[in-house]
């Protein structure tokens, strides 16, 4: 198959995949001709993009070809499973909403309550006053360089390793693949990583977020199932033309893991987006290397022990509250990451499959 | 899914030769710098275990610090405080196993039930939407819901379920579920994606076949479905049962205050508050190295008893 050019390749998935619908789609009772062309297209993008075979997934795929029965049982079922989803839907986003208004609202009016899914008296006071907070935008920088250094490095040392252990002729690929699967289970625990950290003089610097979270044992498993499934010959007939074990990754196995290095990349991300343990134990004492998520937790906990300050006494008079400026924080913080989980959706799913497969 | 694969990593393809190891020298350079790497962040800090055996100060470092022997971990034993803490971590670990699995396995064989397919996929997206959120936020928002002028307690008002406004977390006896209620707020859906490919990769003819044979949607759900990703939930509760005492620190750490510290204390906290705050370090590595080997043996137990019962193994 490998021979073929990538056009003649591709139309020999389409045929194949056409045969195996439409005979798939005659056995089907009340057959929607419609769906399974979308179908097929469906199954086509995926599967082309990712270079894998047809056959399982889309046996995957196919709708369930039996008509549900009409009887009590089956619609009682179906009204419960529907209150259900929706209960969960609700309980899930009301939260988020509420909060969202309540940012929206004015400070002293939201003290009031009764404030549910939609502002009341409209503002925009708590968000300039978040802006304004010197120690937030910091924490904003840190957590955003952060994020984009520690995704990159992390990327290409986890690839890196994953391409020496995905190596069939590796002579030690057993041994490093072990000594890196012994991370996952077992760990020094707080203190020896925190006087390990002090001796290499990474605390209350930036690089402790970068530098000892780079290569972590699950990301490479799943790197790694994934270059093992690419075919040898890859590699062979490089070696052939004379390309490097580096070229060889630059240039032939990375294009061909985008989608797994995007699944990696979320999970990292994300990962350093949203942790804030690091920036308290190890940056305490240096303001400028603290974290959007920590600044949000001082926030927090100033608000819950309910502290009258002075700046509270200004914040009155911008009829700004505590409360609402929290809202603002934590709407600003959870912004990004809300706004593109979305659309990433697939890779996740993807990495979760492949993550979940033992060795 | 390939989860049940128990293929034997195979045996090393070329014998180490001269020949064969210059022709892999870039391979080998590199994995001599992942080694080290490796060495130097997850194994050296094994080494620090040795701590928990000194009476360790700062100031005379690791080589010039008295040794103690076993003095600190009688010590961590006879306080009372840790065996509360044990005995927290326990209650607080076994309640979010068990609470979080039922959901994300329920979850995802309801929304598999669910017939709409936008419906479906507008659900399965809002549900991923808490793993999304630090447990910061997470916290904070559980904070206004479940404060004394919050939601959850003006809907118990309107419904007459209570007299007065309740601060839950005020109580040490509501403590154990409001953290078991935001785990599995926050990981249900999330949970829910392994499960739910487990379940799409289950041959469509068999709930035809059962459909024909008359049988409804429970008796589908309970013959079929369940039996199908039984490997599934065998494999991840192995490697949850591991993890028991590991979860536990971000929520208790949120959303614990004095009042309800006796029930909200884990080990995790336990180490920071003496190892970092107080400064007994010793102290706090032998807490830290009591819970890892617990860990350990609770993954190997878990392991056995899968082997026994012929189910699906993790190493």
């Amino acid at each position: 198959m490998y021979c073929l050019g990538r056009r003649e390749w591709k139309f020999e998935k389409m045929s194949l995949l056409n045969i195996e619908l439409i005979s798939a789609s005659q056995l089907a009772e009340n057959a929607q001709l419609v769906e399974y062309v979308q179908l097929a297209e469906y199954v086509q993008g995926a599967e082309l993009e990712r270079g894998r075979g047809v056959i399982m997934k889309q046996k995957k795929a196919i709708p369930r070809l039996y008509k549900s029965h009409t009887s009590f049982s089956n619609v009682l079922f179906t009204v419960c499973n529907t209150l259900f989803m929706i209960a969960f839907v609700v309980i899930t986003l009301y939260p988020v909403l509420n909060t969202l208004a309540i940012s929206f609202n004015n400070g002293t009016d939201a003290l009031r309550g009764g404030i549910y899914l939609w502002p009341r008296k409209w503002s925009l006071q708590n968000y300039i006053t978040v802006l304004q907070k010197n120690s937030l935008v910091t924490g904003a920088y840190i957590s955003v360089a952060r994020t984009v250094i520690g995704t990159l490095t992390s990327l290409a040392a986890n690839a890196l390793l994953a391409f020496i252990v995905s190596r069939k002729r590796f002579l030690f690929r057993r041994e490093l693949s072990l000594f890196w699967v012994i991370t996952m289970y077992v760990n020094g625990g707080l203190i020896p990583v925190f006087l390990v950290y002090k001796g290499l003089n990474l605390t209350n610097s930036f690089w402790v977020y970068i530098i000892p979270g780079m290569v972590s044992a699950f990301n490479m498993l799943v790197l790694r199932t994934y270059m093992g499934g690419l075919p040898d010959s890859l590699e062979e007939s490089a070696q052939l033309d004379g390309a490097g074990y580096m070229t060889i990754f630059i240039k032939i196995i990375s294009p061909l893991c985008k989608p797994v290095y995007a699944t990696v990349a979320l999970f990292v991300a994300v990962g350093q987006w949203n942790s804030w343990f690091d920036a308290m134990l190890y940056n305490r004492m240096s303001d400028q290397y603290t974290t959007l998520q920590y600044e949000l937790m001082k926030l927090l906990s100033s608000v819950t022990n309910q502290s009258a300050s002075v700046e509270t006494m200004k914040n009155a008079a911008a009829s700004v509250t505590p409360a609402s400026t929290r809202a603002a924080a934590t709407i600003v913080t959870m912004l990004p990451i809300v706004c593109l989980y979305p659309f990433l959706q697939r890779y996740f799913v993807t990495g979760l499959t492949i993550g979940g497969v033992k060795e | 899914m390939a989860i049940t694969n128990k293929k034997k990593v195979s045996k090393r393809a070329y014998p180490i030769t001269w020949k064969e190891v210059k022709r892999q020298k870039v391979l080998l350079l590199w994995s001599a710098a992942f080694v080290i790497y490796g060495f130097i962040f997850y194994y050296l800090p094994l080494g620090g275990w040795v701590i928990a055996f000194q009476n360790y100060k700062p100031k005379n470092g690791l080589f010039h610090s008295a040794f103690v022997g076993l003095e600190k971990f009688q010590q961590l034993f006879s306080d009372a405080s840790f065996i509360r803490v044990i005995r927290n971590t326990l209650a607080m670990g076994v309640i979010n196993l068990a609470a979080t699995f039922i959901m994300a396995i329920a979850f995802a064989i309801l929304l598999n039930e669910v017939k709409s397919k936008i419906g479906k996929k507008t659900v399965q997206t809002i549900s991923y939407l808490p793993h999304f959120l630090s447990w910061i936020i997470v916290t904070g928002i559980l904070h206004d819901a479940l404060s004394g002028a919050g939601i959850v307690n003006e809907l118990l008002l309107k419904f007459n379920i209570l007299e007065q406004p309740l601060n839950f977390f005020a109580y040490p006896k509501y403590f154990w579920w409001i953290v078991a209620f935001a785990n599995v707020w926050k990981e249900t859906g999330w949970n829910a994606i392994i499960y739910l490919a487990a379940i799409t990769s289950i041959d469509p003819c068999l709930f035809e076949a059962a459909a024909i044979d008359g049988a409804g949607r429970w008796a589908r759900i309970k013959n079929i479905t369940l039996p199908s990703i039984k490997p599934t939930i065998i494999i991840l509760l192995l490697i949850n049962v591991g993890n028991v005492l590991n979860a536990g620190f971000e929520v208790q750490y949120l959303l614990g205050n004095g009042l309800v510290q006796s029930v909200s204390q884990t080990i995790d906290i336990y180490v920071l508050k003496w190892g970092i705050s107080q400064g007994d370090y010793s102290l706090g590595t032998a807490a830290g190295i009591f819970r890892s080997v617990v860990s350990i043996i609770l993954i190997i137990l878990a392991n056995q008893v899968s082997k026994r019962a012929g189910e699906e193994q993790l190493f």
